[in-house]
């Protein structure tokens, strides 16, 4: 369809940033240019305007008339080829939410209505075609969402939709063989299992029919992986032992057991409920969006973040969001190219997109991203861990809810597309070489201005009680939200309710898709004019699909016709129980034989630079975290800024002062030794990140979110049984209830002949009520002369360290939990806070006391000295055991001189030692042992080191003073 | 009533997009105004609306996810609607803030800096940030001797930035001036010694001649980048605990000086 075409461009002499962004991206990939890149906006509008109106459109709105100059090609003119450049644009079907904003303007101008697309241009000076275009594939666009040409002009918009299907499709299964049904499944990329095909297969004998493809597509979806976590709900034959729903039995049983008074609704709805204040509670829920951030990491995470947004606004009668978690898992961003298998992104690559998709989802949306963590390694490359939380807050009367029959079923906000379609079928089984090509249709690019309409209706809605109950269409789409909704009662749907972004979608996608920022909500029939009218203020698009029943059927039709007609109770309840079995063997790993440390100030240094280590604030600068007004403590902290906050402080209501610390701990290295140390760290470090910050251990609440590889290999499901134990143990000690939690299994990435499995990676999230924010502190010194004391038992642990890593070791002495003495240091350094006695705190996890002190110093800007000798060990150390072991329940403290007799006293069960002092007179760290200096290093070489590694474009650099 | 008890009626813009009205109705409402939400829908369809207002605020955001450019697709849609009323607003003793977004919306709608006291013409740009992405740090602002009829001179506020196109582009060299030497300039990046700076990180964007914020020929129109809306409260000063819970924060300066103005000057 030819259109207009309008490129805006830069004003000869103004700053091009787009421009040399692209340039310098273009270099990463290995296309070296002499001279600039110039960057454009390009504009495709239907040819119904005029070339008069499409001149004003241009100069008023599309062309900035300070900034920007533009040029137009008529509709149908084939322009000249122009050498260098390169044009990026969306894939048809893919959400284009400028060309919707464009169209708005179109409209709020007077003008006609037309169809409207954009792109992005870059010219290049002139290079080789092939070279230019693997370059700008590599960095300036993704094929699964983008098309790229080289040289020419793109010529119109994309055509209409087509024509839809509506046929009723059946699938026959009767009589079929195991290894028919397998490919009924596998052809249908319904990613069930023999057994599950064995069952529809008997389900729909006993019904005397042959399933419906609709009817196959949703039992797909809700028996799927992502949905019912069948492998943890499962039955388990660990090693002769079985256990029966690992989930119930281990980390639901921490919750009961302690029975803890401020859960207020956990493991029921979408995300876990604690008290907050008595009026409102907090809920929080962490998810992954691994396997679409692989593919499309932009696309992936984006949605990501908004999926975990719509999960706390599906909460009880609809919370609202107040902070994004975002927690990654990469491999090197600097691995060699020949290290990346076919199939893979660079993980250079997907660390930006990343970064770009939490930044401009969670931005907009106007969220404040307060918390997060990275970690990298080489194993991660061909599946990136993305974590995506949300913390909401809930009125206390608004926490439950149930569906009458009789309701009406009514979806709000985006329309529905054919993307995304078996997301959550697709998050279930392993990705590999061609999954790029072939699950394109499983990633989404989100639009978080819809979102947040949505948002903004649904709470209003709320506060006049216009529904009974509400929850978010994430995996599965309509199938999962209607399908759950309607669980114990009944439903009947009408798809072509549905609006549509484009024709041509057959019943079953429409059912099925997962197009971004919907909710359903039960609507009394009374109150649906209110609702509707409310929709209509706030201009957000809604829909009735249908009504609730009490027939205990799903009833699908489109139009006149009936499409699927489903049993509920087999719907939820006929999945078949698993049984799996689990292996676990101890790893026969010991530690290298080293030749003492020599060179320890470079050691340090090394340490400090490793990516693990290393400030993210490159990372986190790009992230609103003010946003609501509501952070009382950053995530960057001290005189500077740059000091690393070891969790966030956020006071939610506007005028209180009572508010929440958030953290996190995660380490997936230590599964490579053993993944019970790796659990128990993960807890442990959370902990103390809320306690360092000021939280209460006695009132914190955590999540625990699994990421692993196939569970269908007994030994990784084994380590998978291991580490739930470890954690819960420790859980249940820490007297720290699980209100939340999510698994990502089949994180394995066929190359070939290699398989590449994740280290198996537990994160934990810690959210602790505080009565008082201005009770919290950070990691940063305040004074000029204060004691360094050290908390907690220093140990022969150096295996699965950062300082082994930085010498090319794994080792063995992995840290393990005391929970017994954990607990008391909790208990300890949280009373010495609350009495005042400690005015700064850090936790020491990678890089040991080394790294925790270095980042103390640079958090404060002030010397500080340490004596080795001092610190309490467990049997004798070497010096670089004492400096870079990372043995766990530990905490460094900066105590004021004329504390430190209250702070020793409330740390009376306790290890401690005074190991050094600061002074603001000094700009170094140093570091003596057994008489004599170790190191000694300035300030300047410290924040040097640290942010080095992780400054993407230089900008770190310009305040190492 | 007596001028000393009304309440100063605040506009507070919603639109989709907009995500900073709460804090800035709260803002306000600690200053001793009576904000009011006012959806731009609702406006379109009652444009006179805006005649009951003291105060007309845009706060920050993303108004239809900054497509196009920033505040681009906002501005043009009021430019129509209520174009009119805001000159009349401003003409008649009304004030007007516009934060971060709501400042580049301003811009784009030609209500900021206004030189001729005309018509609506867009003269600058809020463009983006040199670093090409969005950035959220905070930094220290300082007023130089401007028209604004409530910021005082050497005016020196600590408050975060978070924008991703602040970068203040002047239509030409002589309108830069201008801004400089006929007081539009209502605020500028400053560095530890307290001197205008083009230079990151102080300068998040490398706007420049450093100007962070502007105000209008009648000084009775304020933009600025930085949110004082997230400055308003003791704790959120990012020193708090250095430097001891501030009395008066920041970020409420520029609340209470709008409120006092607009109490005192009301009819």
């Amino acid at each position: 369809m030819d259109a207009w075409r309008i490129e805006v461009r830069t004003k000869q002499g103004l700053p091009d940033p787009a421009g040399a962004a692209a340039k310098a991206a273009l270099a990463t990939a290995g296309l070296e240019l002499s001279g600039p890149v110039a960057s454009r906006r390009g504009y495709l509008l239907g040819a119904g305007l005029s070339a008069a109106e499409v001149e004003r459109f241009a100069r008023d709105v599309l062309a900035d008339p300070v900034t920007d100059r533009f040029a137009i090609e008529a509709p149908g003119r084939r322009v000249p080829a122009e050498p260098g450049r390169v044009t990026v644009r969306p894939k048809p079907g893919v959400t284009d939410q400028v060309a919707h904003s464009v169209r708005k303007a179109l409209r709020d101008s007077g003008l006609r209505d037309v169809e409207v697309g954009t792109y992005q241009v870059f010219v290049a000076p002139p290079s080789e075609d092939v070279a230019l275009r693997h370059a700008a594939e590599q960095c300036l666009a993704n094929e699964v969402v983008h098309d790229v040409l080289i040289g020419e002009w793109p010529l119109g918009l994309p055509g209409a939709g087509g024509t839809a299907d509506l046929s009723v499709h059946v699938v026959p299964l009767r009589g079929l063989d195991d290894a028919a049904l397998d490919a009924v499944s596998r052809d249908g990329g319904l990613a069930l299992d023999t057994r599950e095909m064995r069952t529809v297969q008997a389900h729909y004998l006993a019904l005397g029919r042959e399933p419906r493809l609709i009817e196959l597509e949703t039992i797909a979806q809700t028996w799927s992986e992502h949905c019912k976590h069948k492998t943890l709900t499962g039955r388990i034959d660990f090693d002769g032992e079985i256990i029966d729903n690992l989930l119930k039995s281990e980390i639901a049983r921490v919750t009961r057991t302690l029975d803890r008074e401020f859960c207020v609704s956990v493991f029921e709805d979408n995300a876990g409920v604690i008290d907050f204040d008595g009026e409102d509670c907090l809920c929080i829920k962490v998810e992954t969006h691994n396997h679409p951030s692989a593919i499309e990491p932009f696309g992936g995470a984006a949605t990501g973040v908004g999926g975990v947004i719509r999960d706390i606004l599906g909460t009880g009668l609809a919370a609202r969001p107040v902070a994004n978690t975002d927690v990654f898992c990469f491999a090197p961003i600097d691995l060699p190219e020949r290290e990346v298998p076919t199939g893979c992104l660079h993980p250079r690559r997907v660390f930006l997109g990343v970064v770009a998709g939490v930044r401009d989802y969670g931005n907009p949306m106007g969220i404040p991203t307060v918390h997060g963590a990275v970690h990298f390694d080489p194993d991660f490359v061909g599946n990136p861990l993305v974590y995506v939380g949300n913390i909401g807050i809930l009125p206390r009367d608004r926490v439950s809810k149930a569906v009458q029959p009789g309701d009406r079923i009514v979806a709000v906000g985006g329309r529905t597309g054919r993307d995304g379609i078996h997301g959550a079928t697709f998050s279930s089984l392993e990705l590999h070489t061609e999954s790029e090509t072939v699950s394109s249709g499983a990633v989404q690019i989100g639009d978080p201005i819809t979102e947040r309409k949505v948002m903004d209706l649904v709470l209003r809605a709320r506060d006049e009680g216009l529904f009974s109950s509400i929850t978010d269409c994430g995996a599965g789409g309509f199938s999962s939200a209607v399908g759950e909704m309607a669980k114990g009662l009944g439903a009947d749907v009408d798809l072509a309710n549905a609006p549509l972004k484009y024709q041509g979608l057959a019943p079953w996608e429409i059912w099925v898709s997962e197009a971004q920022e919907r909710m359903v909500m039960s609507v009394p029939p009374g109150r649906l004019e209110r609702l509707l009218a409310l929709c209509a203020e706030e201009d957000v698009e809604a829909c009735v699909l249908g009504t609730f029943c009490d027939s205990g059927k799903l009833v699908l039709r489109h139009g006149d016709v009936v499409h699927g007609e489903l049993d509920l109770e087999f719907l939820h309840e006929g999945l078949p129980v698993f049984l799996r079995k689990a292996t676990w063997k101890p790893r026969a790993l010991r530690d290298p034989t080293l030749a003492p440390e020599t060179d320890f100030a470079g050691a340090l240094l090394r340490v400090l630079a490793d990516p693990n280590v290393a400030s993210k604030e490159w990372i986190v600068r790009q992230y609103d975290h003010e946003v609501q007004a509501g952070s009382a403590g950053k995530p960057f902290v001290g005189r500077r800024a740059d000091g690393p906050g070891d969790g966030s402080v956020v006071a939610p209501k506007l005028g209180s002062s009572r508010g929440f610390v958030v953290s996190s701990g995660l380490n997936p290295r230590y599964s490579r030794i053993d993944p019970a140390a790796m659990a128990e760290c993960a807890i442990d470090e959370a902990m103390r990140n809320v306690v360092a910050c000021g939280g209460d251990p006695e009132f914190t609440a955590i999540l625990d979110n699994y990421c692993w590889a196939s569970c269908k290999r007994p030994e990784s499901l084994g380590e998978l049984v291991r580490a739930t134990r470890a954690l819960c143990e420790v859980a249940l000690h820490y007297k720290t209830p699980f209100v939340s939690g999510k698994d990502s299994l089949n994180n394995e990435f066929k190359a070939g002949e290699r398989t590449i499995a994740i280290p198996g990676c537990i994160l934990v999230t810690a959210l602790s009520v505080v009565p008082d924010v201005s009770r919290t502190i950070t990691s940063a010194p305040r004074h000029d002369d204060a004691y360094l004391y050290l908390v907690g038992v220093t140990k022969r642990e150096l295996g699965g360290s950062v300082y082994w890593k930085t010498r090319g070791e794994l080792g063995a002495s992995v840290p393990r939990v005391d929970k017994v003495q954990g607990k008391q240091v909790l208990d300890g350094v949280h009373r010495a806070i609350k009495a005042r006695a400690i005015s700064a705190c850090h936790d020491l996890s990678e890089g040991g006391l080394g790294a925790a002190a270095a980042e103390m110093v640079i958090g404060g800007r002030v010397g500080l000295s340490i004596d080795l000798d001092l610190v309490r060990v467990e049997g004798s150390l070497r010096p670089e055991e004492a400096l870079f072991c990372e043995s766990q329940s530990r905490f460094l403290c900066e105590v004021p001189r004329e504390r430190a007799a209250d702070f020793e006293q409330n740390l009376y069960q306790t290890p401690f030692a005074r190991i050094g002092a600061f002074d603001r007179g000094a700009r170094d760290l140093s570091v003596r042992h057994g008489g004599r200096e170790l190191l000694r290093v300035p300030i300047a070489e410290l924040l040097r080191a640290w942010k080095g590694t992780l400054d993407l474009d230089g900008s770190l650099q310009g305040d190492l003073t | 009533m007596s001028s000393t008890t009304r309440k100063p009626k605040a506009l507070i813009l919603r639109a989709p997009g907009i995500n900073c009205e709460r804090e800035t109705f709260h803002a306000f409402e600690l200053a001793g105004a009576a904000p009011e939400y006012v959806h731009v829908k609702r406006l379109r369809a009652q444009p006179q609306l805006v005649d009951g207002f003291d105060l007309f605020v845009a706060p920050g955001g993303f108004a239809y996810g900054d497509d196009i450019a920033s505040g681009r697709v906002l501005a043009n849609e009021l430019r129509a609607a209520v174009g009119e009323r805001l000159i009349a607003l401003v003409e008649r003793g009304g004030l007007v803030l516009g934060i971060c977004n709501g400042f580049q919306m301003l811009t784009r709608l030609g209500i900021l800096p206004r030189t001729n006291r005309g018509e609506l013409v867009q003269e600058v740009a809020l463009t983006h940030n040199l670093s090409d992405h969005y950035e959220c740090r905070w930094v220290t602002l300082k007023s130089p001797r401007n028209r604004c009829v409530f910021l005082d001179e050497g005016l020196t506020l600590r408050v975060p930035a978070a924008h991703g196109e602040g970068r203040l582009q002047a239509k030409d060299e002589q309108l830069a001036r201008i801004l400089d030497e006929e007081g539009y300039t209502a605020f500028v990046y400053v560095d530890e010694s307290g001197e205008r700076t083009e230079r990151y990180p102080a300068n998040p964007n490398g706007s420049p001649r450093a100007i962070a914020g502007l105000t209008d020929a009648t000084g009775r129109v304020l933009g600025l980048m930085p949110h004082p809306d997230r400055a308003y409260l003791p704790h959120h000063d990012p020193l708090w605990r250095e430097e001891g819970l501030a009395a008066k924060p920041d970020g409420m300066v520029i609340f209470d000086a709008m409120v006092r103005t607009a109490r005192a000057e009301a009819r």
